[in-house]
């Protein structure tokens, strides 16, 4: 297991770095003078030059390259561009909030989701199997952006239930006034994620419920329920879990839409903006946080799924 | 309470909605089981044996329902039963066993905390329950239960697995028990040992049967009355004796002669088949069920309905012929193959091919693992050498070698018709792969479901004989022909084809490229037996036609016996004897050959004592010394050569002409101890 384990991060690390160099040469090759771009017309040739060598761009592309991975090992994402001040200061506070946004909308999105996949399988072939089927999959085709618009038109506008923005800005920072706040964006997420896991997990909840063990757990004469429980669950899980672990992606992709709307300053915000000033070291630094997270997360639902399931338990401790 | 049946059937009707249409499953069955009783349910596959026997638990899938009829459980209906009376029923009174063990335990689940489950369900604590646990396991024989207590089901073998099932079905103590084909798919050896098991403690338990199996060896060993289900219909039901001595329905008459039971040879004996083939699902019937397949039917049998008749103390038979059908004429399928292709073939008997040291180790974890060893056999021109041994012996793998889909090791060597063959298949041409062919067990998994069965059998042609594509679909046409494949079924898919029909497509495919030996490997194991009949009827026409030689592998000794002029038997990867079919099954065998026949429930109900092999079959990556059989071995002890059977691995040595072995206890002590 612990060789599992090990391969694995290792495996993690390569992804990352190749990510890094990347995302580097990505950032490097687009045409243009950066420091043309970013001082305008009216700069002298040292203004260009202190420039360049703030931003160690008067150096071989190679050698920038190693700096700047050196730089990242030790947790110094460079300077923005922009701001002219630590990438780390700027993207530090941002990737706390977006955390926030994040955290909030998995705790709506995961427990619903899968609730509804079972809620579905158990309900086969019923009226509340096909809503939930068919009413997710119809949620799921709205972008994200777009319903994130309905749903402060409807119930931030209309209704005037929600706020219409996911920060309390100077307002009431609670705990419980800042979940009020992340509520919306959360369901506008949901409503395009719910439609994938709950079908996953009513896949896998569906074979459960066929296979002989869970003929032998009803005839040994446990309640259906407790047979849906104890036999079913575990084993239909196993494959959500994979599922959900690759929508983390697409998760750091909504959010970034999501932010935007609900003006909110987190991490997809300050990416935006990066990528309107073409703020590179900005830009740079955030694909390689987003791919660490995406990488984590894969690296997590690898570990989950070896753990629960005892015939690859087996297997890796070979 | 006491005087009521344990179960009881009173006219069943059970139907499956198949596309909103009702299709009858079981017709009217009625019978019942007195306590303590064991009763047999036969019948080939669809119909309705399965239907039953979870319809006693009152389980039926999500498409079933018993539309008419009541089941009666020491009295009471279950059939309206509220679901937790149900659930209480099957907690402390009904219990069942299934077919397949493996998938009947929760593979994420620990052994132990599954049979637990079954004492918590009783009102027992946690570690009460896994104290019983323990006994549970102890009492279906399971030498070390702490450890298989931790285990999961995947670390188990088939017996064991279906050891745990019937340690959970009797956690409960029921009064009940459903064994639904307990041992089918498990070796000779170890089905042999779970009836023993189940016998044992039935008769310590007293717990009334309902044993459903196509195996009418073991319903014969197993059952005190029988019950045959054809189309969904009881047709006959006695005490078991009378069923078998004195059959009174034409279709358990059929079934009983379509079975190769000892002595039969193909040079000697055709086997009987049953014309026709089963009813679909829900056939409706004016007559009697079996009336398009009946040697015996008059007009009334397919206008009205028989009604039971008596035809001794409690036989009785559904049948207005019940009086003929003992001695009906024999149904015989005619001789019609025509795909002759080597008319100048060598005369039978010449050497064809030549398998010399043949040898393969896998590599695990760093580990060579012998998988076959050393492995010296030879086929004659229009001879078949059968295969046998428990599974894990090497049998499929040594076709897998002798055809190149694995490459065996070096000093092995594969010779066919003088010609030393390439170890794997790609650097053998064209010529020797249509030369050597297989059919497999499953036909389902083997032919190409997207393809036309012209298609199929066209494709290998045209690969194998280098035909044009007109003339290999031609050539296709005739084979399928030639097997009995209709000309109307020739442009179906395999989907649309019964198992009995895929299996002729398999044969038909593999006799493409004019093979001169083709590979068997159970191919009559996933079928009916009298469908079996058919398949292994067409498999003799085909040598005699054509002096096609036959590798046959199969776990049925009754098949290999019939089918198969030499016989080698397997054990570890290893030949332990070797000789003409008639030589091996008579006697005197190698302890190990003595064992696995005598293991075999035959029809004939001929007593035969079981020569036990203790413990269970030896990793080959970890060989035990001396002879691999010598920890298991019935009758090392006492021979006084077991200082060589711990020590020494014997040779396979020539014993009497044509009869070798591999043991080191001389024959003629092995003849006097084995006749006693």
């Amino acid at each position: 297991m612990k060789r599992f384990i090990l391969q694995r991060l290792g495996l993690a690390v390569i992804t990352v770095f190749l990510v890094c160099v990347i995302v580097f040469f990505l950032t490097h090759i687009l045409p243009g003078d950066v420091a043309r771009q970013y001082l305008g017309r009216g700069a002298t040739e040292d203004d260009l030059r202190d420039f360049r060598r703030l931003f160690d761009l008067d150096k071989p592309l190679l050698t920038q390259l190693f700096s700047w991975i050196n730089d990242l090992i030790h947790f110094d994402l460079g300077q923005s561009m922009q701001y002219r001040g630590p990438v780390s200061e700027l993207l530090g506070p941002a990737i706390g909030y977006s955390s926030k946004l994040a955290a909030v909308a998995f705790l709506i999105i995961v427990p619903l989701s899968i609730a509804g996949g079972v809620l579905a399988a158990v309900n086969r072939g019923k009226k509340i199997d096909r809503a939930i089927t068919v009413g997710g999959l119809s949620a799921a085709v709205i972008p994200e952006f777009v319903w994130a618009i309905i749903l402060v038109l409807l119930f931030g506008v209309t209704f005037e239930i929600f706020p219409v923005t996911a920060f309390p800005g100077k307002g009431d920072k609670t705990v419980l006034n800042q979940i009020w706040h992340l509520v919306l964006p959360s369901i506008s997420l949901l409503l395009v994620l719910f439609g994938y896991i709950a079908r996953i997990t009513r896949a896998g909840v569906i074979e459960a419920l066929d296979s002989d063990y869970m003929r032998t757990a009803v005839l040994k004469g446990l309640t259906r329920r407790k047979a849906v429980i104890k036999h079913v669950l575990r084993n239909a899980l196993l494959p959500t879990i994979a599922v959900i672990a690759s929508q983390v992606p697409y998760l750091i992709g909504g959010l970034i839409a999501v932010e935007i709307v609900f003006n909110y300053p987190g991490f997809g915000t300050i990416l935006k903006g990066a990528v309107d000033a073409r703020d590179y070291s900005v830009l740079q630094a955030g694909v390689v946080v987003s791919s660490l997270v995406i990488v984590s997360f894969q690296l997590i639902a690898d570990i989950l799924f070896a753990v629960l399931n005892p015939r690859i338990r087996q297997k890796i401790s070979e | 309470m006491s005087d009521a049946p344990a179960l009881e059937f009173r006219d069943l009707e059970v139907a499956y909605t198949v596309r909103g249409i009702d299709r009858e499953v079981l017709r009217k069955v009625s019978f019942s089981i007195a306590p303590g009783e064991a009763y047999g349910l036969v019948g080939e596959s669809g119909c309705g044996k399965s239907t039953a026997a979870f319809a006693a638990m009152r389980y039926l899938p999500r498409n079933g329902k018993i539309t008419s009829g009541s089941i009666l459980f020491e009295g009471q209906d279950i059939v309206g039963m509220s679901t937790s009376d149900i659930n209480t029923l099957r907690r402390s009174a009904i219990s069942m066993v299934y077919q397949n063990p493996a998938t009947a335990l929760n593979p994420t689940i620990r052994i132990g905390d599954q049979v637990a489950e079954v004492f918590a369900l009783q009102g027992l604590s946690k570690s009460d329950a896994l104290a019983k646990v323990e006994q549970a396991l102890i009492k279906v024989q399971i030498a070390d239960p702490t450890k298989v207590m931790r285990r999961y089901a995947h670390q188990l073998s088939g017996g064991m697995a279906q050891r745990v099932v019937i340690a959970m079905a009797l956690a409960s103590n029921p009064r009940l028990l459903v064994m639904d084909e307990p041992t089918t798919g498990l070796d000779a050896t170890v089905e042999a040992e779970v009836l023993d098991l189940v016998r044992k403690l039935r008769k310590e338990s007293g717990t009334a049967v309902l044993f459903i199996s196509h195996n009418l060896g073991v319903i014969r060993h197993m059952c005190d009355r029988v019950g045959v289900l054809y189309a969904g219909a009881l047709v006959e039901q006695g005490a078991t004796e009378d069923i078998f001595s004195n059959p009174s329905h034409p279709y358990t008459v059929g079934l009983l002669r379509c079975i190769p039971r000892g002595g039969l040879h193909k040079n000697t004996d055709r086997l009987d088949t049953i014309p026709g083939t089963p009813p679909a699902l829900g056939t409706h019937f004016d007559g009697c069920v079996f009336a398009d397949r009946c040697a015996l039917v008059e007009d009334k049998c397919r206008t009205t309905q028989p009604e039971m008749v008596t035809v001794g103390q409690s036989h009785v038979a559904r049948c207005f012929h019940t009086d003929k059908a003992g001695s009906m004429p024999r149904a015989i399928d005619t001789v019609s193959v025509s795909v002759s292709q080597n008319p100048n073939r060598a005369t039978t008997g010449t050497r064809l091919l030549d398998i010399d040291h043949l040898s393969k180790a896998f590599t695990q974890d760093g580990h060579a693992v012998h998988v076959v060893n050393d492995v010296s056999l030879q086929v004659g021109v229009g001879e078949t050498l059968g295969l046998v041994g428990e599974s894990g012996a090497g049998k499929t793998t040594i076709a897998k070698l002798i055809l190149g889909l694995y490459g065996s090791d070096s000093g092995s060597h594969v010779v066919l018709d003088g010609k030393d063959l390439a170890g794997t298949l790609n650097k053998r041409d064209i010529k020797d792969v249509g030369a050597m062919q297989i059919v497999f067990q499953n036909p389902d998994q083997a032919l190409n479901r997207r393809h036309s069965v012209t298609r199929i059998v066209g494709r290998a042609v045209q690969k194998l004989r280098g035909l044009s594509a007109d003339d290999s679909t031609d050539r296709a046409h005739e084979l399928l022909s030639g097997m009995r494949v209709e000309a109307t079924l020739h442009s179906a898919r395999p989907v649309q084809l019964s198992g009995g029909l895929k299996q002729r497509v398999a044969i038909s495919r593999a006799f493409a490229g004019a093979p001169q030996l083709v590979v068997c490997d159970e191919p009559t194991s996933a079928l009916d037996v009298s469908v079996q009949a058919t398949i292994l009827n067409l498999l003799v026409d085909l040598q005699k036609q054509d002096g096609t030689s036959f590798i046959f592998i199969s776990h049925d000794l009754g098949v290999v016996r019939y089918i198969s002029d030499k016989i080698a038997v397997l054990y570890l990867g290893r030949v332990v004897e070797f000789g003409d079919s008639n030589r091996v099954f008579q006697g005197p065998h190698h302890p190990y050959t003595e064992a696995l026949l005598s293991s075999v429930p035959n029809i004939d109900g001929s007593v035969r004592k079981r020569i036990p092999l203790t413990g269970v079959i030896p990793s080959p990556s970890n060989p035990p010394s001396g002879c691999v059989l010598h920890p298991r071995c019935p009758r090392m002890a006492g021979s006084g050569v077991e200082h060589l059977c711990t020590s020494v691995e014997p040779a396979l040595t020539e014993v009497e002409p044509g009869h070798f072995m591999r043991c080191h206890i001389p024959l003629d002590q092995l003849r006097t101890v084995q006749t006693q």
